[in-house]
């Protein structure tokens, strides 16, 4: 029978997976909106010419409405780290509090207090005031994306840190280490490009229902024409940026590479596989785990260790140890990981008996000063968050949920790029209104976009499971100790809260897009 | 502070301790809740926004009357958002275990304050829109639900620094491989999960009485910021009224206070109950008495300045409650003091010292603090731009943004 506490892990991670999903649907349209109007509103700056205010003036509405509520979901994410998964924030706090903090210091207030401006500043600010204050709320919303993937990358790949023993918790020991490593560079990079792309996807595509409507065709065309040719870079950023995510993640976290691509058996000049379809669960077999699959030879070599001859570790392997490859087994990882907390037990019960000569030889294995202190730390603590599992099975995610998300995601990259490429040649040559099936095709790819989107981060957050900070603390003793129903029930109220709320939001949209830029959104406001 | 300490504050060595002394690390663990207590005054201050919302249908008779009041509040929303979530993300920072003690103990509480908040931040944006599904009074309904709870809940919350809560902290439970919860290391010991602190009287007192010093400011940002007779009539009303109420309740909390058994800790870190604590920490640090004499003399002038008519009460209201929650505050957590004390486990108590984040960590963060007075400085240039003159009814019908 499952315990409370692991019913109370399962309805954590589903209420945090809930609310970061619908966080997500209204943070990337925010990002790229906001970079997009302030280059509209530069346009009207630069010529003078009010066509670009009005144009402005309008995305900027339909940024004003997805705005508010990514800040709320935003709240709540930063609030559950705390409410249901109080271990993790005690055992990581002194290094993923500090992000979270300098976040709302430097670029939370930044976004928020000139958005002020950019809304109801027009006639009380002169326009250079007001063209800066646009700019400032772009600067703020991805100076705040920085922060918040730094974050997220730490707990991917844990660096700058040592383990306190008198505190029993991890510790920052560079800044600098945290705040730029690899991972976190990247991942800001991969998601805000991501994220332009999609706002750019937006843009395109509400200006293309204008067009199959001949509706508002110059804003439209004008719009773009700015949209796709900023989409079309940031697709290829995108592009570029996740190419470099899958060597990053061959490297640090080789289980969600290997879950990705549904690999069982590693090998040397491993395929990549294009388009598979996976067996269920009870069938797929190690050697056999597609009905059928389409790869490309050596593929995943390059793109994970940029040699086409490299040895992609495959599940079995991670699972199995594999010595050639210098790989160990998920059970002496364990009894490793066993190790580290034993010794804290040892320290625990001298330190109950005031014992000061065992709690000295214990703290010296844990000091990273001393011979001893190096070799336990990167031998035994290193793996403490596998002293917390019970089986290797544990250490592997959802292989067909990461597959199918991986190939959605790269996918409908590659047709962004190729649709943005299209859109803004044909409407740099004013043949872009004729193609009526093209239009089509804009605009179905805005929910495209959203789903890829989603899709990118069923791929990080999903493929690092079981862990809540890779190796060190494992989900299932990072959460609260409240009941599993208390957290059920938070749950589904919050559900059916984001369900209203999301529904109100896209039916606004859509009233909003249909009454167009020249009625202002309130001019028929609804009766009270 | 001698010169020595300031150096080693602000220097960076290597290592965890950054090669800086205890007296650095306790400096750094002051000044940081120094910085809680300011972001935390300001968001009570800020809960004007909150006292307008919950007299939205009392001050605003009609539709445009009440869209006057929601477009005034609706400018400055974001803001008590902005410092709610700041002031949450730096005491993660800074105190990471009393993030972990009271968010993950206190669940149904902080979870309401959630879901309060969550609805007021969709409420001002979707109101008024086309097509918004759920109706304008529903979210007029989301305003008013956040205008009350929102301020009560934090009012209740803050209350429990100083009556306590009960819960026990044990680190090395991270040393128990088990599987049903004993690896977590701050438990709550009763059911209740956060709502026990509703037993206690003094809580809810101090909810009540920041319900109500919320809806004082907020009559006074309305008579300030909306251009409108019958609205700065109404608000000047309200305001003597919810003013009026404020006083016994804060003052039967304060005395309460002042006659309270607080826990101080000893240099070894021991806990011990000390009579009349707070009063003896008000003794103790003077400075602290006068801050709050002061503030508590300026919210008490806001409201008659405000009854006599003057535009200019939210800031003599504003400044006597940024003055007064700081002393408080830092009454709370000063002078050895344990700000979250622990009714299960004397020793399980919270205090500046045995909650707060590391040296290195603290002192990181206090370079990025230095940013505050450039962050302050925006914010003020940001609110006259926008707010310079009083909201017209002739605005609600131009072609701006509105609520």
């Amino acid at each position: 029978m499952v315990s409370d506490y692991l019913q109370t892990v399962d309805w954590s991670r589903a209420q945090f997976a809930l609310t970061a999903v619908y966080h997500w649907l209204f943070v990337p349209l925010t990002l790229g909106l906001s970079v997009l109007v302030a280059i509209m509103e530069s346009c009207w700056v630069r010529t003078g010419d009010e066509f670009w205010r009005r144009t402005a003036r309008f995305w900027m509405r339909l940024f004003g409405v997805n705005f508010a509520i990514g800040v709320a979901t935003g709240l709540i994410l930063e609030f559950e780290f705390g409410t249901n998964w109080s271990n993790y924030s005690y055992f990581v706090g002194d290094i993923f509090g500090a992000p979270l903090a300098i976040e709302g210091i430097m670029a939370f207030f930044l976004e928020t207090t000139f958005i002020a401006v950019m809304f109801f500043g027009w006639d009380k600010v002169s326009r250079r005031v007001h063209l800066t204050a646009t700019w400032l709320t772009a600067v703020g919303a991805s100076l705040s994306a920085w922060w918040i993937l730094v974050a997220n990358a730490w707990m991917q790949y844990p660096v700058g840190c040592t383990f306190n023993l008198g505190s029993v918790r991890n510790e920052m020991t560079s800044f600098w280490e945290v705040a730029f490593s690899p991972v976190a560079v990247n991942k800001f990079f991969h998601t805000v490009a991501s994220s332009f792309m999609l706002a750019a996807l937006f843009v395109v595509g509400v200006s293309a229902w204008y067009l199959l409507r001949r509706r508002e065709e110059r804003m439209a065309r004008q719009s773009i024409g700015v949209a796709s040719v900023f989409g079309f870079v940031f697709a290829l950023v995108t592009a570029f940026t996740g190419d470099r995510s899958g060597a990053l993640v061959a490297r640090v976290q080789p289980m969600k590479l290997a879950a990705l691509e549904a690999l069982y058996n590693g090998q040397a000049g491993a395929p990549l596989t294009v388009v598979g379809v996976l067996r269920p669960a009870g069938s797929r077999t190690a050697d056999d785990p597609f009905y059928f699959g389409l790869g490309v030879p050596k593929l995943l070599s390059v793109m994970s260790f940029r040699d086409a001859q490299a040895y992609v570790p495959g599940i079995g392997d991670l699972l199995a140890g594999n010595p050639k490859q210098g790989i160990l087994s998920a059970a002496e990882k364990m009894a490793r990981g066993r190790v580290a907390v034993a010794e804290l037990a040892r320290y625990r019960a001298a330190s109950e008996a005031g014992d000061r000569r065992t709690m000295a030889a214990v703290g010296r294995k844990f000091d990273p000063a001393t011979s001893e202190g190096e070799e336990f730390l990167s031998e035994y603590f290193a793996y403490l968050g596998y002293g917390y599992l019970d089986t290797p099975a544990q250490l592997v995610p959802n292989v067909p949920l990461l597959f199918y998300s991986f190939r959605v995601m790269v996918g409908a990259g590659v047709l962004f790029i190729v649709v943005l490429g299209v859109v803004w040649w044909l409407n740099r040559r004013n043949r872009l209104a004729s193609k009526r099936w093209l239009l089509r095709t804009c605009v179905w790819m805005i929910p495209l976009a959203y789903l890829a989107s989603q899709a990118g981060w069923v791929v990080t957050e999903a493929g690092r499971q079981p862990w809540a900070i890779q190796n060190l603390m494992p989900v299932g003793v990072a959460a609260s100790k409240i009941p599993g129903a208390s957290v059920s029930v938070t749950f589904f109220l919050f559900l059916a809260l984001f369900t209203a709320l999301f529904v109100a939001e896209v039916s606004i949209l859509l009233r909003q897009i249909k009454i167009g830029p020249d009625a202002a959104g309130n001019s028929k406001p609804q009766k009270l | 502070m001698d010169t020595f300490i300031f150096m080693q504050v602000f220097s960076l060595g290597h290592g965890p301790e950054g090669g800086g002394s205890s007296e650095a690390f306790a400096f750094l663990q002051h000044y940081w809740w120094f910085l809680i207590s300011l972001l935390g005054a300001l968001l009570v201050f800020l809960l004007f926004v909150q006292g307008g919302q919950a007299l939205l249908y009392s001050i605003g008779r009609t539709d445009e009357e009440r869209s006057l009041a929601v477009n005034a509040l609706g400018r400055k929303w974001k803001l008590t958002f902005t410092t709610l979530v700041v002031f949450g993300g730096a005491f993660f920072a800074s105190f990471p275990l009393f993030y972990s003690t009271s968010f993950g103990g206190a669940f149904y509480v902080w979870m309401a304050v959630l879901f309060c908040f969550v609805v007021q931040a969709v409420a001002y944006e979707y109101r008024r829109k086309p097509a918004n599904v759920l109706g304008a009074k529903t979210f007029d309904a989301f305003l008013l639900v956040n205008g009350i709870l929102g301020p009560f809940l934090l009012g209740t919350a803050l209350s429990t620094l100083f009556t306590g809560a009960p819960f026990t902290v044990d680190r090395l439970n991270l040393a128990d491989p088990g599987t049903n919860g004993s690896t977590v290391i701050s438990q709550w010991t009763t059911p209740w999960y956060g709502l026990d602190a509703l037993a206690v009287v003094w809580n809810p007192v101090l909810g009540v009485a920041v319900v109500l010093l919320a809806m004082t400011l907020g009559c006074q940002y309305l008579m300030n910021s909306v251009g409108d007779e019958p609205v700065f009539c109404r608000a000047r009303r309200r305001m003597l009224f919810c003013g009026c109420g404020f006083v016994p309740f804060f003052v039967a909390w304060l005395v309460h206070l002042l006659f309270a058994t607080g826990y101080t800790e000893n240099p070894a870190g021991l806990i011990t109950a000390e009579p009349y604590k707070y009063l003896h920490n008000f003794s103790q640090m003077p400075f602290l008495a006068v801050g709050l004499a002061v503030g508590v003399g300026l919210v008490l002038w806001s409201v008659y300045a405000g009854w006599r008519g003057s535009r200019k009460a939210i800031w003599y209201g504003g400044a006597g409650t940024v003055l007064a929650v700081l002393a408080l505050l830092l009454c709370a957590g000063w002078n050895h003091t344990a700000y979250y004390p622990s009714l299960a486990d004397m020793q399980s108590s919270l205090t500046i010292r045995n909650s707060s984040s590391s040296l290195f960590t603290l002192r990181v963060m206090a370079y990025v603090s230095l940013l505050v007075p450039f962050v302050l400085a925006y914010i003020w240039y940001a609110w006259r731009a926008v707010s310079r003159r009083p909201l017209t009814r002739g605005e609600l019908h131009g072609d701006g943004h509105q609520y």
